[in-house]
């Protein structure tokens, strides 16, 4: 005989999508976004945004072989960290931002809880977090056409109406990626379109956060405000590629209705009773942890023993 | 309201027009026969042959070991040649009875009579396919005396055929149905008489409609006797999936379709009822797919059981590039050959060969936990939670989150981005917990 053939337990097959093939889809989708974000705030946008990954992707390199495993650099998860966390930034950050904060996601949060799949917060979230607290001045001013400006949350908090046609468009200060509705829902289509998402998590958060504004924002059903809330402050961005991420999401269903009811209070609680306007990172980072507790009492019914005792 | 189905499931790649069109040709063994006592589910046949005895065409060459056991026939006339261990599909080595072929086919007397199943009492069927040593052919292998004699015949009220077909590359079902319509039609009506209240449904996937119209046209004088179209969709042929398309009720794993007032038998199955029971001829053949992009020309086979699968791969034109992989079966559930020279057995059904291995493509890697694998697990279980009770051998959370009810149907290491064994891994868990319960009843 030629050659010994292979052996194996079925099955045999194997469908043709693999772990590269959906972070490649990811990045894809956050393409309009970043494309958008370039065109608005200019060059330095477009550097953030690839120092940024190369900081992530060079991170886990570098950790990688430093403790002799195996280089996983190629399955393109570290470019996705480096492209959510370049488009939470604000356009005006100097380099050295970006390079900390992919390391920071990379290293601290993501390979020292185990590398792929482990880390238990979304890994450019957290690095946005941290970011925060440590930079806070240059983390929030945000600039448009050279010129620093509130946020149209900031505004809404202030009680200020906004103009929510531009802010769908994104002509508003903010983040790079979070500030144009329109290139982000072209994405998100894209996600859901090639079946990467599923709309559970970001309907029932966004829902769930509209009505919360719309009880105790007390503006009631104003439509400025509520669309104002739903354009503004990356909820959004976060909704459908934040609050998505398989890794520190439920993985069963009914768990990811409860997961976006409660990032869609904790939304709601941080923008309106918070001190800061803005609330949809650190209501992501702070729902990812509660994920396990989620999934031990979303576990579905096998089937067939559906109303019988365990 | 669409087609019957169930939630869950996986669309594989089909590879059935390979061998579609290829009438079921008959083909007739030159080397020796190999009849391993083992190749149903419960105690092995006890051999009742030794080495130079001479045997006839539908001679026993096992008896049934038990209740849950099952006779063990022979195909050919001709000379034991020797009872010892060989090896078979599975990778075990099985005690055999090894018989000479003297292409002859001198039958026992009786074989191939006719008779008149109207004239024969419930006990007479049931005898009749006990004593013909008919299992499971659509793999499993259970005995089917055993499934046709639940506690109360009257609560059975669905006797269904599996014409579902659902295992990719596979069409020797699909050819009987289109070839041997009546012989199903027959089957079906003999199980029937068993059960008064019940009414025969024939499931078939929507992707075979010539089987579906030529089904529904051998049944169309039956009143009591219904095709189901299914919707194609891996695994609508696994037991529970089909029970719960045609009927709307769900077993699980400590359940009996009886429990449920279903019998389900294999299209295969229910031609063997029909020829033991109005043909005088017990199970000793069976309808193999050869089929693969490695096989020269693929075909449909009948062949008797005990036939080498070395000469089905060369009655089909042998290969016509050297394959990566060879299995017995089809893709998902069928099992990986190291080497052809392993005999047919009442349950197999195909002789797979394909030019690349799927599996050896990736490497596995890490879980991105994208929940792919719960969304098609048809046990609606979530693989994922299990295989962390897998990895860290964890058999009682391995238990609690539902792992034994696991069908082992391989659609979760079918659709894992990151290509994980996670199929393979729950059969290990499976038998190991099986095992500990067993050792845990011994001790008490």
């Amino acid at each position: 005989m030629a050659k010994l053939w292979n052996v194996s337990s079925s099955p045999h097959a194997r469908h043709t999508d693999t772990t590269s093939k959906i972070m490649f889809d990811v990045a894809i989708a956050m393409l309009p976004a970043s494309l958008y974000g370039v065109w608005q705030f200019g060059f330095k946008a477009l550097m953030i945004i690839l120092v940024s990954v190369l900081s992530c992707v060079l991170s886990e390199y570098v950790y990688e072989a430093f403790m002799g495993k195996k280089i996983t650099v190629m399955d393109g998860s570290a470019v996705v960290t480096g492209m959510i966390l370049a488009l939470n930034m604000p356009p005006e950050v100097p380099l050295w931002i970006p390079m900390l904060g992919g390391m920071f996601a990379i290293i601290i949060v993501k390979q020292l809880f185990g590398g792929l799949g482990q880390n238990f917060m979304n890994p450019a979230l957290a690095a946005r977090c941290f970011l925060l607290i440590s930079f806070a001045g240059r983390m929030t001013t945000f600039t448009l056409d050279g010129v620093s400006g509130a946020t149209p949350l900031a505004r809404l908090k202030a009680g200020e109406t906004v103009d929510v046609a531009a802010m769908f468009v994104g002509k508003i200060p903010g983040t790079i990626g979070e500030v144009s509705a329109l290139a982000l829902l072209i994405g998100a289509a894209y996600l859901v379109i090639r079946k990467v998402i599923s709309l559970r998590i970001p309907l029932t958060y966004i829902a769930t956060t509209l009505i919360f504004a719309a009880i105790f924002g007390g503006h009631g059903l104003s439509a400025n405000y509520l669309l104002g809330h739903l354009f503004g402050g990356g909820l959004i961005f976060g909704a459908f590629f934040m609050a998505t991420d398989y890794v520190t999401s439920p993985i069963t269903v009914k768990g990811q209705y409860v997961y976006g009811v409660i990032l869609g209070i904790l939304t709601g609680i941080f923008r309106i009773f918070g001190g800061s306007a803005e609330g949809v990172s650190y209501a992501i980072i702070f729902s990812n942890i509660l994920v396990p507790l989620i999934e031990r009492f979303t576990m579905p019914v096998a089937f067939g023993k559906e109303g019988k005792k365990k | 309201m669409g087609l019957a189905t169930f939630r869950g499931g996986v669309h594989p790649y089909e590879g059935k027009d390979l061998s579609k069109d290829r009438p079921v040709k008959t083909l007739l063994p030159q080397g020796e026969m190999v009849y391993p006592l083992s190749q149903h589910i419960g105690a092995p046949a006890k051999p009742v042959v030794k080495k130079g005895d001479h045997v006839l065409v539908g001679q026993i060459l096992g008896e049934a070991g038990g209740f849950v056991s099952a006779n063990v026939i022979s195909s050919v006339s001709g000379t034991v040649k020797a009872v010892e261990p060989r090896l078979t599909v599975s990778g075990n080595m099985v005690n055999s009875v090894i018989v000479e072929n003297d292409n002859l086919y001198e039958g026992v007397q009786g074989l191939g009579d006719k008779r008149d199943a109207s004239k024969l009492s419930k006990d007479e069927i049931r005898a009749i396919i006990k004593d013909a040593g008919i299992v499971g052919m659509g793999g499993a292998g259970f005995p089917t005396h055993v499934k046709l004699t639940p506690k109360d015949d009257s609560k059975i009220d669905y006797v269904i055929v599996n014409g579902a077909e659902c295992e990719p590359y596979l069409t020797s079902d699909y050819r009987m149905m289109l070839e041997e319509p009546e012989r199903i039609v027959g089957g079906l009506k003999v199980i029937l008489k068993l059960f008064p209240n019940a009414k025969g449904v024939i499931g078939i996937e929507d992707n075979k409609p010539d089987a579906i119209a030529s089904m529904t046209k051998a049944a169309e004088k039956e009143a009591n006797i219904q095709v189901v179209p299914l919707k194609t969709k891996y695994p609508q042929g696994g037991e529970r999936t089909l029970i719960y398309a045609v009927t709307g009720r769900k077993i699980n794993s400590t359940m009996l379709p009886a429990d449920v007032g279903c019998v389900v038998n294999n299209v295969d199955t229910v031609i063997s009822i029909y020829m033991a029971v109005c043909e005088t001829t017990p199970c000793i053949r069976k309808i193999i797919t050869v089929t693969g992009d490695a096989i020269k020309e693929p075909q449909n086979f009948k062949v008797p059981t005990g036939i080498c699968y070395r000469e089905l791969v060369e009655a089909a034109g042998g290969f016509k590039e050297e394959p990566e992989k060879v299995i017995s079966g089809g893709p998902m559930m069928g099992q990986a050959l190291f080497t052809l020279d392993v005999p047919v057995m009442k349950a197999s059904s195909a002789v797979l060969a394909l030019t690349k291995d799927q599996v050896a493509e990736l490497e596995p890697s890490a879980c991105i936990r994208c929940g792919r694998c719960a969304s098609v697990c048809p046990g609606h279980i979530v693989p994922q939670k299990i295989m962390e009770a897998a990895e860290r051998r964890d058999l009682d959370l391995f238990v609690k989150y539902d792992g034994m009810e696991c069908c082992e149907c391989g659609c979760c290491s079918f659709i894992c981005p990151a290509r994980r064994p996670l199929t393979q891994a729950f059969k290990s868990m499976r038998l190991a917990v099986r095992a500990a319960a067993q050792a845990k009843k011994a001790k008490a």
